[in-house]
């Protein structure tokens, strides 16, 4: 019976090939959104893994990482001296004006790391050393940069080269891998002096402090002792739902709480979901309303409800099946293009398929439920009448 | 001779449809009895109620009063599930209209009646073929239905309705969409298939030239049996 439910399906390719492509529209759609989505999210979290330290500590009014409040220079030896902190070092972060050769300008976040222990430099070096950037005017770009700042594409830049930050030179010595910003400009790390005489003045300059647990503490008590007695806030960096100091979970919830990108995704999610119930559901209701005649002769041989109920379900099983496969496929080939373009973001937790697969099958067992209803409710006798 | 053994009787057989003012009675009390190695036809005036009968004899419909015994079972007293798996044991269907599923070849409709049963379908397709040979149609077992012609079609939907052996074979006008030529020869390969111990047909027509292919007929009219008779002392002329 379950052979000749699919040849019955598959005898009738118009209608397969719709159903299979309701559901593959489907799947294609809410996995690739949901997936940019995420993406997105962890993009805004960029610079926490692109200057990694177990607790950061900012302004008290900071709710996420992309903001920057400066903070006193004091308050750097405030944090030293607090209980449980082994080291602590300044960061400087901003977003900074790039001039290329041609006169264009590109936006730049840039990243003045302590010049002596180096806490928060780039983890994955391609090229060169971070120990260059004691040399004058020297930084470290992400492999974006080279691309970006150069003034024509086709030739990136390399190392040795140099270009203007606010009309101050300043020389490649080191080339890393980064995570991308949310603003999508490249990284640039320098010394934190160099990231200050970058940058135009202003009477406070420290974004951070980028501070390690004492050995033997964990980083959220020493986050919580460092609020208590400096009144400023800090938040550890073990990535997303990690603790409930978090700075990544506090600042995707933050973009998911203040902005309308989760409603924009949302939306287009909600979509594919609703087109998917509507070409599948109407689809296969359509086809076994076509078949409704051969059901009943079935019906009148002796198949009871249970075995074409079981041949509705198999034929719904494989729609869904293929559909999802193919969808699924096609939104993993547009990540691995997107990831290869660098942008635009796609990251597809575990999570995300499992999910799309669980409406998968809600979409399907709501166009099946039609389909079973009428034919359980189908009257053998309906055979002998034409 | 010995007696003949019968294969399905009905007692006082009523049936009605419709609720209260519209409900109107098709059949009033049927009486009938189908033997065993015999072709009983059933005829009559349109809408007195032959459809009707037939499927409440092969328990597709069930009757408001009354026996039915069939193949020694009391269907009358059977559970809707327990008829369900009767019919697909011991009945074999020819329908009007064919109803063969088009997206399928027709080894793979002659198989149905096996699949319903449980059976694989690549077990079960060996016996198709067979009961397609049977039928003459060997050399069409992998077309599709409709590139046959009506009498071939109506020749797949025979060798489905045999192919499980059932006891019982019940066609409601089966040559009613063929002309008269193929009409004539599906009713001869019928016939032929017929012949084996222990088989019983009820089959319904309008189409007279085919009566010469029963043992028996049974006339109808307004919902009641008005003559049965074995079919050398039909009187034909009369009934034309
Ligand atoms: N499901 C139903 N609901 C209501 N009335 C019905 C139903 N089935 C049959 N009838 C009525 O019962 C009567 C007998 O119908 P039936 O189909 O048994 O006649 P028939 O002898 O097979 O006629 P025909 O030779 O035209 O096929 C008709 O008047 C018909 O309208
Ligand atoms: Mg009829």
């Amino acid at each position: 019976m379950f052979r000749l439910a699919l040849k019955m399906l598959f005898g009738d390719s118009a209608k397969y090939l719709m159903l299979v492509f309701g559901v593959m529209f489907a799947t294609f759609l809410m996995t690739q959104q949901s997936s940019v989505f995420c993406g997105l999210m962890r993009w805004t979290t960029a610079i926490l893994k692109n200057a990694p330290a177990p607790i950061w500590v900012v302004e008290t009014e900071v709710r996420q990482v992309n903001q920057t409040i400066a903070m006193r220079d004091t308050d750097l030896g405030r944090v030293r001296s607090c209980d449980g902190v082994d080291w602590a070092m300044p960061l400087y972060s901003g977003v900074q004006n790039v001039r290329l050769e041609n006169g264009s300008l590109t936006v730049v976040q840039l990243l003045g790391i302590d010049s002596t222990t180096f806490a928060g430099a780039p983890t994955r070096m391609i090229e060169g050393s971070i120990g260059a950037l004691r040399q004058p005017n020297a930084v470290i770009v992400d492999d974006l940069a080279l691309s970006r700042l150069s003034p024509d594409p086709k030739t990136p830049l390399k190392m040795g080269d140099t270009f203007e930050i606010n009309d101050q030179e300043a020389r490649i010595v080191g080339i890393c891998k980064a995570m991308r910003s949310f603003t999508g400009g490249p990284f640039i790390w320098t010394t934190y002096e160099r990231a200050l005489s970058y940058s135009p003045p202003q009477r406070k300059m420290l974004s951070a402090i980028l501070v390690s647990p004492s050995a033997g503490r964990d980083a959220d008590s020493v986050a919580a002792s460092i609020e208590r007695q400096t009144g400023l806030k800090a938040y550890t960096n073990a990535g997303f739902q990690s603790s409930e100091r978090d700075f990544n979970t506090a600042t995707m919830f933050w973009y998911v709480k203040n902005t309308g990108i989760p409603i924009s995704f949302g939306t287009t999610v909600l979509v594919g979901f609703i087109v998917g119930v509507a070409i599948s559901c109407q689809t296969f209701y359509l086809f076994v309303l076509d078949n409704l005649k051969h059901y009943g002769a079935l019906k009148a041989m002796g198949a009871s409800n249970g075995k074409l109920c079981m041949m509705l379900l198999s034929q719904v099983t494989v729609v869904g099946l293929v559909g999802y496969g193919i969808g699924l496929a096609l939104a993993s080939l547009f990540g691995l293009a997107a990831i290869k373009n660098t942008q635009p973001p796609f990251y597809m937790p575990d999570v995300i398929p499992f999910a799309v697969l669980g409406v998968i099958i809600l979409i399907c067992s709501l166009a099946s439920f039609l389909g079973i209803l009428r034919v359980s409710l189908l009257d053998a006798a309906v055979v002998f009448r034409g | 001779m010995s007696a003949p053994i019968i294969a399905a009787s009905a007692r006082s057989i009523t049936k009605s449809f419709g609720s209260g003012t519209a409900r109107i009675e098709v059949l009033h009390g049927i009486d009938i009895d189908a033997y065993e190695s015999e072709i009983l036809m059933l005829l009559g005036p349109s809408g007195c109620g032959k459809t009707t009968l037939i499927s409440i004899l092969a328990g597709t419909l069930t009757a408001d009063r009354g026996e039915l015994r069939v193949l020694g079972e009391p269907l009358h007293a059977m559970k809707k599930s327990a008829i369900t798996r009767f019919r697909a044991r011991n009945i074999g269907f020819i329908f009007q209209q064919f109803n063969l599923i088009p997206t399928i070849s027709c080894e793979e409709n002659a198989a149905v009646p096996l699949l319903i049963q449980g059976m694989s379908l690549s077990k079960a397709l060996p016996h198709a073929r067979k009961s397609l040979d049977q039928v003459g149609l060997s050399e069409h077992m992998k077309k599709r239905p409709n590139q046959l012609s009506g009498g071939q079609q109506q020749r797949v939907a025979i060798a489905r309705a045999l192919v499980h052996n059932p006891r019982l074979i019940i066609c409601d006008e089966p040559t009613a969409a063929l002309d008269a030529e193929n009409g004539q020869l599906v009713m001869e390969i019928f016939r032929g298939l017929m012949r084996q111990p222990g088989r019983c047909a009820i089959v319904v027509t309008h189409d007279h030239r085919i009566l010469q292919y029963s043992d028996r007929i049974a006339t109808m009219n307004d919902g009641r049996i008005v003559e049965s008779v074995p079919t050398s002392k039909f009187d034909f002329d009369h009934h034309r």
